[in-house]
């Protein structure tokens, strides 16, 4: 399990979190009952404050990506490739969406948007 | 469960009052307690352990009414105010000696590790030390009890930045297992920004806020604009600052309105109790 913070991106701290953990999930690079560390070991290693670090567990655990056992811990919710897939599109549309808006307050045509996205993109 | 309770502290002094002081804090959590100079934050934590008498209210620590319990509530609190300054000729050695007998449950390993951690040499004294390592020395004294709940009065004035991030580091390892809590006032918002859940902000002898720091930062937005867009904003911000070429304001974010077309941030700690302090015309 890897997370960089940056203290200057202007994303929340917690959303920073939600969001690397949640590509490492849909990735496969944590696997399925992955445990894990426990939020006040990762607030201690990040010096971030406790409270941060449980909201980005509480979106991981509201998207399904994880979930909590009882005094045991937190744990990489068990899902198919399929739902993986599923869950990959649903993150990667939500960012899309705010970004079109953006977009779309610039003026921009879908085309224009498309040709941007295959330069940038590599292609 | 609540590991610390003030319920309507109160405080009179001829020229400074302490009204209706209210916050609480849970086990597991550190609190960051800010405030300007003479806001009162000193104060408060006397008049917590009965170092002055509070006029009203009623403290509760580890779930026991402290006028009632406070021997019992002392063998498992730590507090410190500044660096030990007394006994200034004697060694620490002799010092540790005294205060280990105060305690039922001195651990005297944790003692030895502390020590050792802080690099502080018992045959030194405390007019030999400087004055960082005299607050690191009183920490030690505080831990070395098995205390649950700590109040701090400025620990990491004075230290440099190193030894400022090695103490705030210790800070979090001492709330790791969930059980234990941390209080402690500061007037440098730096080190509350990186780790400290809770905030609670006093000024003029009142409590401001007293809420996560999450929270409490959103709960705020920094504006900036035009002079022309002051003047229909004003009643709304908190406090503002003109210049010669427009505004910049605090804001409560619930205020803000979409077609008030300013350029907004996200406050600062520091932010927030500079605007706090214009209002209360502390820096006029």
């Amino acid at each position: 399990m890897e997370i960089v913070i940056s203290n200057t991106s202007g994303t929340p701290i917690y959303q920073q979190i939600f969001e690397q953990i949640s590509a490492q999930i849909v990735k496969g690079v944590l696997p399925s009952d992955f445990c894990l560390p426990p939020i006040r070991t990762v607030a201690k290693e990040l010096r971030i404050s406790v409270i941060t670090v449980k909201r980005a567990w509480e979106e991981l655990e509201h998207a399904g990506l994880i979930y909590t056992m009882a005094g045991k811990g937190c744990f990489v919710s068990p899902l198919q490739p399929n739902a993986l897939d599923e869950k990959r599109s649903q993150l990667a549309g939500e960012k899309l969406a705010k970004d079109m808006e953006y977009y779309k307050t610039l003026g921009l045509s879908l085309d224009e948007i498309i040709a941007m996205l295959k330069k940038d993109y590599g292609e | 469960m609540e590991i610390l309770s003030v319920q309507h502290l109160s405080k009179h002094y001829p020229k400074f009052d302490l009204k209706d002081v209210s916050f609480s804090l849970e086990k597991g959590y550190i609190m960051g307690f800010i405030g300007s100079n003479g806001a009162g934050k000193t104060t408060t934590l006397k008049s917590m352990l009965g170092l002055v008498h509070k006029d009203g209210g009623t403290i509760s620590m580890l779930g026991m009414d402290f006028d009632q319990h406070e021997l019992e509530i002392k063998q498992h609190i730590g507090f410190m105010f500044g660096g030990v300054d007394y006994y200034a000729k004697t060694k620490i050695r002799t010092i540790s000696d005294v205060v280990r007998r105060f305690y039922r449950e001195w651990d005297d390993s944790i003692y030895q590790k502390y020590m050792k951690r802080f690099a502080l040499d018992e045959n030194k004294r405390p007019s030999e030390l400087s004055s960082g390592m005299r607050i690191k020395y009183s920490l030690v004294l505080a831990l070395s009890h098995r205390a649950k709940l700590l109040l701090l009065d400025e620990p990491t004035s004075g230290l440099d930045p190193v030894a400022r991030d090695n103490l705030l580091e210790l800070f979090q390892e001492f709330i790791e297992d969930g059980e234990r809590s941390i209080l402690f006032s500061t007037h440098i918002t730096s080190d509350l920004e990186k780790c400290a859940d809770f905030i609670t902000y006093i000024e003029n002898g009142r409590i401001i806020e007293s809420r996560t720091k999450d929270d409490l930062l959103q709960g705020y937005r920094l504006v900036k604009g035009t002079s022309e867009q002051l003047a229909p904003l004003q009643a709304r911000l908190i406090a503002s600052k003109s210049h010669a070429y427009g505004f910049s304001g605090l804001i409560k974010t619930a205020d803000l309105e979409s077609a008030d077309h300013l350029e907004i941030e996200e406050p600062s700690l520091e932010d927030i109790m500079i605007y706090y302090a214009k209002k209360e015309g502390l820096n006029e």
